[in-house]
């Protein structure tokens, strides 16, 4: 499903290298998690593979399903079946959330080939979907994350998820900022989602989250690099002994 | 004091080429605005007024030619029930027009009826213009009053059924044009006056506005597309006690464009909103001058206005509130904002306070930004494409301003036109 090689990103403004050579392949179907201390690059490889402005890519590639990305335009992944759960979802004053969800929808439909959804049918959907993750209808209503607190934020990223059914599905720190229910909640919603033909990629820092989407495969990143990866059991470790061990394990 | 000789030549080179129309009730008027305007001369670029628009092409005696805009889009507020009233290059058109009858309203056109010895907006007619020039002078409104050739005069007694409808068209790309209106709404009644279209190669029009207590009036105005068209435009308004005044203007394109709204609250508990939205691309000069003057108890203002400029366009805002001594518990809003999708756009803001009541509240703000790039990506990432994502961010921009039209109609009307003009003029 998502092949990357060897993959080296620096900052556009400055000269700073952030990752240093990644190396990961998620097959189909499955859900492989990332864990590492603050500032190792977990965020910045979100960025850029969903095609974020600010990043250089100095050697390496990234595909999904065969495609190359790293040229193509962020609304072009999106069109290709790649979603990424920010870790701080963009409050957009003025947009409504129904708007933007419809746009979004029709927008990949269109990119696909395929025939816009009738607002009554879009509807229909949306409500059922919101209902699942318990998000009320007022808060579709208004603008895009203004004045949601961080877990309806959270929840927001995976309804939109659950609208525009990707292949490939990055979530970066979904659990920040969630309750316990709220942390179910979600977790129902992205398990829900599982099936053969879609993956996960799940950034976290806590094993609590991988409690409920259980994990195929866990890797850890460090100073812009896949140090170590593992089975379910890699973040049990890390959750007991933190990384010094795995660090000084793998320098 | 005498005017500068500059000053002086300007204006004798500016009225060598107009004529006074013949007026029976409306000749004093005409002449006092006259004898006004003598004292003041014609705006230059050195007054400070004038700092940011240059008001060249406005008072030279031939008006720059000014090609007409073709689109294929449905008239502007083409499918509401409304009474038409039709000018073109500033000359009326019985046969576009509606017959002027409506209950509870009488609409007089000024060229039919000046020539009468008497008319109910005689004591109107160039008297809000008058009190207007003070503390600051308005030479093209008092140039306004004096030579306008036409307009209409609209006594609102009782709430009329449909909306009064102003189309301005173009067709003579060197046309002239300067129509006077005043409305008189009285006590209770409501009342709503749409304005559309170009007019002419270049516009001077000049509304005088008297609202009597707890009369409402409800103004919305388009103006026209082509390029190279020029307007001046005033809207003086006086409100009385519980009146209500909101206006909104939409403007996208036109060389140079300069509205000016100099709103009088003089009764207890007053209400005005004025707003506007504009969008300009390239050779595009747009000035929107208020002057809000609070000189009763309670009563709110507000001002919205939102630009959205790229390819050079400038905007400008000179927005005023003033409270007088006494105008306790004055409300008093106002907002300027633009945003640059480029570089080379300019925005040029200059908004003042002066207040002399010690209970009030009154705010102003004005910021210049691009889009936000954050936004932007947000949306990208969800599939829409950067252009659609851009017009989405720009319209959320302008959503205050176009917000403050009432009616959802005529709202919805007006966001459809500037959706046609984003995506038209998409990068
Ligand atoms: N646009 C930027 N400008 C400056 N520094 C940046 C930028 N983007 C990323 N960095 C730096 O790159 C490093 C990696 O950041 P990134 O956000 O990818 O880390 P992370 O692994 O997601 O951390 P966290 O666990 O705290 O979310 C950090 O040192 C960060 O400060
Ligand atoms: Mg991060």
């Amino acid at each position: 499903m998502l092949e990357i090689k060897n993959l080296h990103v620096k900052l556009e403004e400055e000269d700073k290298a952030i990752l240093k050579g990644v190396n990961l392949s998620v097959g189909p179907g499955t859900v492989h998690a990332i864990m590492g201390p603050n500032g190792s690059g977990k965020s910045t490889l979100s960025y850029v593979l969903s095609g974020r402005d600010g990043y250089v890519v100095t050697e390496g590639s990234a595909s999904l399903e065969g495609q190359e990305l790293l040229g193509l335009e962020p609304e072009e992944r999106a069109a290709m079946g790649l979603f990424l759960a920010f870790q701080y979802p963009v409050e957009i004053p003025g947009v409504g959330n129904m708007t933007f969800l419809r746009t979004a929808v029709n927008a990949q439909r269109k990119a696909r080939g395929q025939d816009e959804v009738s607002a009554a049918e879009f509807l229909k959907l949306v409500r059922q979907k919101a209902k699942e993750l318990q998000i009320d209808a007022e808060m579709l209503k208004r603008p895009v994350n203004v004045g949601f607190s961080g877990g309806e934020k959270k929840r927001n990223e995976i309804l939109q998820m659950a609208m525009l059914e990707p292949k490939m599905c990055i979530l970066d720190e979904t659990d920040s900022g969630l309750d316990v229910d709220a942390m179910k909640l979600v977790s129902d919603g992205v398990n829900a989602l599982r099936d053969a033909g879609r993956s996960f990629l799940v950034i976290t820092h806590y094993q609590r989250l991988l409690d409920h989407i259980r994990p195929d495969i866990v890797h850890i990143m460090a100073d812009g690099r896949i140090v170590k990866t593992g089975g379910p059991d890699l973040a049990l470790e890390v959750e007991r002994n933190g990384y010094a061990d795995i660090l000084a394990e793998v320098a | 004091m005498a005017l500068a000789q500059p000053k002086t030549d300007a204006l004798e080179a500016r009225l060598a080429a107009m004529q006074m129309p013949e007026g029976g009730w409306s000749a004093l008027a005409r002449q006092q605005a006259l004898a006004r305007l003598r004292k003041m001369g014609l705006p230059t670029r050195r007054d400070e007024y004038w700092k940011f628009t240059r008001p060249d092409t406005l008072v030279q005696p031939d008006a720059p030619r000014a090609a007409l805009f073709h689109n294929d889009e449905a008239p502007l507020f083409g499918d509401m029930d409304r009474l038409k009233i039709v000018f073109v290059d500033g000359v009326f058109d019985p046969q576009a027009s509606d017959d002027l009858a409506l209950d509870g309203v009488t609409i007089d056109r000024l060229a039919a009826v000046q020539a009468r010895d008497a008319h109910w907006a005689q004591g109107l007619y160039g008297t809000l213009e008058s009190r207007g020039q003070s503390p600051v002078e308005r030479p093209l409104a008092a140039l306004n009053t004096a030579f306008a050739t036409d307009g209409v005069l609209i006594h609102v007694t009782a709430t009329p059924s449909r909306p009064i409808s102003l189309v301005y068209h173009h067709s003579d790309t060197g046309s002239d044009a300067i129509l006077h209106h005043v409305i008189r709404v009285e006590n209770g009644a409501e009342v709503t006056i749409l304005e559309n279209g170009p007019a002419a190669a270049r516009f001077n029009k000049c509304i005088e506005i008297d609202l009597a207590d707890e009369a409402r009036l409800h103004h919305v105005r388009a103006q026209g597309r082509d390029h190279k068209r020029r307007a001046a435009t005033h809207i003086f308004a006086r409100l009385g006690r519980e009146s209500v005044f909101k206006s909104f203007t939409l403007t996208m394109n036109g060389v140079l464009t300069r509205n000016e709204v100099v709103l009088e609250l003089t009764g207890d508990d007053a209400i005005a909103h004025v707003a506007g939205a504009c969008v300009g691309d390239g050779d595009f000069h747009h000035d929107d001058t208020v002057f809000i003057t609070h000189d009763a108890v309670g009563c709110e203002s507000r001002q919205v206005f939102k630009k959205v400029l790229r390819n050079g366009a400038t905007g400008v805002f000179q927005g005023k509130i003033l409270v007088k001594a006494g105008a306790q518990k004055t409300d008093g809003y106002q907002i300027s904002q633009s945003l640059l999708l480029d570089e080379d756009s300019q925005f040029l803001a200059k908004p003042e306070l002066e207040i002399y009541a010690d209970d009030v509240a009154c705010s102003h703000g004005s910021t210049s930004g691009a889009i936000d790039e954050t936004a932007l990506f947000y949306l990208c990432s969800r599939g829409v494409p950067r252009g659609e994502a851009t017009d989405l961010l720009t319209l959320a921009f302008l959503a205050e301003a176009v917000d403050e039209i009432a009616d959802e109609a005529l709202k919805a009307e007006i966001v459809s036109r500037l959706e046609g003009w984003l995506v038209r003029h998409r990068t």
